[in-house]
């Protein structure tokens, strides 16, 4: 259909280019294809029972009950999501409020040998959870946070600070500041200004940060699979491993399973797709 | 004296931050050096300082070549698909007419990306199955049975499963950066080359390339770091596995330091991940600071 608007929008029809647009509309929807079709046969698995698994991979679900959804749900997902619901907030405004702060200080104050500070916290980008991981289990077990949820709220605050403190303090940059510096006239002091005039006026960029945030601790896994290994502590991820371990025969439970813990995160991309792409776009220069 | 101490005091803004980035980010790196030149029983806690010795076994264990090559692998397929392929795609979807087109594309390439490489791992984990799996199936229907195997079961095939399946998931993420750097190109220098005469494949080749090449520098950089990282999808997958075939440096580290115990060589196979990825960062640094004035 787009093929032809094209033929009736250029002025002399030249067959190559017909043909050529043609071919990279139809090379956009085979990709798109392969993208989403995989998705959606893990949804549809989910309400499959294994007879129909192991059948044509290709058919529709035979019944459409969501019994597999609540089976997953009722066996372990609900506790998973509720600690990943847990462990997301609570590191998400840890993150956010620190990196704001610490953003401020480098912008709005006189905070002495700011270069050296941005070094230590920019540094920071450089260095991987990978090569943390050993003295990270031994220190946190000293700490005797080992499986808790302290764990892994603090270790995500810990790691996306830099990035996190890198995108606001871009973002301050470009503020005026010329409002701080008449409520400073009034005689206000810099945590007023902060919590009244410069937090608000970065709420774009805050939301974006929360939700790069949300995307990064919802998925983790290294972090969760080593600190946790009680069920009543597992994040999502690390919980989906335990069901296939314990269900590993029980496909479509997995399925299911599998598609519960995507189906949230899907969901605020999409919502909120316009935040998504801002924090993406400035965080590429990390 | 007033002034010096408010100027100290300002240091609270950041005192959080660099405490928690000292204590969780920097000292385990320093601390994984020390651990790398002991040798550590978990069970007496006895530590017992062995020099380099941990470093003398890396040379001359021959899993840790196979998971470098592995990782190797990773970043050439990587910045084939996920830079260069990324950027043809966004030149692709940006040239079209609609923008209502162009924003479900983005978006739809873009949703893998969004989901944890868990649940992706643990879904071509299915997808490569010979008995349920969409793959095999797709074969033999297109009338290519004599490929169908269990692709993570076959020494030669696992890795570059794995690696197939991070494509899958990652491209859409660069293809979306891409599409972002080109919307940035002024459009008028598109309409002038048109006029000039230049075709679609000119125009892309003289003014979109060049114009994001600084895009294309830093995605060729950000993906090799990522491809020394790797550890998520092939834990899940086949979790090294068979035959050692598809380790990875961050997987070969885990079963060294968490399955066998061993946190000495653990932490020694960290200090090479450690150094290999200083290395493409100090890249980076460099890449970046050569392009903005004012980081």
């Amino acid at each position: 259909m787009s093929a032809t608007v094209a033929v009736g929008r250029a002025r002399d029809v030249n067959v190559w280019a017909v043909i050529a647009r043609t071919f990279l509309y139809s090379f956009l929807v085979c990709l798109g294809v392969v993208v989403i079709y995989p998705l959606i046969w893990m949804a549809l698995n989910g309400f499959k029972d294994n007879a129909q698994i192991f059948g044509d991979p290709f058919a529709l679900p035979a019944h459409w009950s969501w019994d597999n959804y609540i089976q997953a749900w009722n066996q372990g997902v609900r506790g998973y999501v509720t600690v990943s619901i847990l462990v997301t907030v609570a590191s998400a405004i840890c993150t956010v409020l620190i990196s704001a702060w610490t953003a401020f200080g480098l912008t709005r104050t006189k905070m002495p040998a700011k270069p050296l500070v941005i070094a230590i916290v920019l540094g920071g980008l450089m260095l991987s959870p990978t090569v943390a991981i050993i003295p990270l289990v031994k220190m946190l077990q000293a700490l005797g946070l080992y499986n808790t949820y302290w764990a892994l709220i603090i270790l995500y605050t810990a790691f996306r600070v830099p990035f996190t403190t890198f995108l606001i303090r871009a973002y301050m940059l470009d503020l005026p500041s010329d409002l701080d510096e008449a409520a400073t006239m009034d005689g206000a002091s810099e945590g007023q200004i902060f919590w009244r005039i410069t937090l608000p006026l970065c709420r774009p960029i805050i939301i974006s940060c929360v939700i790069l945030h949300v995307l990064f601790a919802w998925n983790e896994y290294l972090f969760a699979m080593i600190f946790t290994s009680g069920s009543d502590v597992q994040t999502l991820p690390v919980g989906l491993t335990s069901i296939m371990a314990t269900h590993g025969t029980n496909y479509s439970v997995v399925f299911a399973a599998m598609t519960i813990s995507a189906l949230p995160i899907v969901i605020v991309f999409f919502a909120a797709q316009r935040y998504f792409i801002r924090g993406l776009s400035e965080g590429i220069g990390k | 004296m007033q002034a010096r101490f408010g100027s100290l005091l300002s240091f609270r803004w950041a005192a959080i931050a660099l405490v928690l980035i000292g204590w969780f980010v920097y000292y385990p790196i320093v601390d994984n050096f020390i651990v790398s030149t002991t040798d550590q029983d978990i069970y007496t806690g006895e530590v017992t300082n062995v020099g380099l010795a941990n470093y003398d076994r890396l040379l001359h264990d021959p899993i840790v070549l196979v998971a470098l090559w592995n990782n190797c692998l990773y970043a050439i397929i990587s910045v084939v698909f996920q830079v260069f392929g990324a950027f043809l795609l966004a030149a692709l979807i940006e040239d079209l007419r609609s923008e209502r087109w162009r924003r479900l594309w983005r978006a739809v390439y873009f949703v893998p990306s969004a989901i944890s490489i868990t649940v992706t791992g643990l879904l071509f984990y299915f997808i490569y199955q010979p008995q349920i799996g969409l793959l095999d199936a797709v074969l033999s229907r297109l009338g290519m049975g004599q490929l169908v195997q269990p692709w993570l079961g076959n020494e030669h095939t696992a890795i570059y499963a794995i690696i197939a399946m991070s494509q899958w998931q990652g491209f859409g993420y660069s293809t979306l950066l891409f599409a972002i750097a080109i919307q940035k190109i002024p459009r008028d220098l598109y309409d002038a080359a048109t006029i000039d005469g230049a075709g679609a494949l000119r125009r892309l080749w003289s003014i979109t390339f060049p114009l994001t090449r600084e895009m294309t520098g830093l995605m060729i950089i950000v993906t090799i770091t990522g491809a020394f990282q790797v550890f998520n999808e092939v834990m899940v997958m086949t979790a090294g596995g068979p035959n050692n075939s598809s380790q990875v440096l961050g997987t070969w580290l885990y079963q060294k330091a968490f399955i066998e115990d061993n946190f000495g060589y653990g932490a020694a196979i960290a200090a090479v991940i450690f150094v290999l990825t200083m290395l493409t960062g100090a890249a980076q640094l460099w890449y970046t600071k050569r392009r903005r004035v004012q980081l």
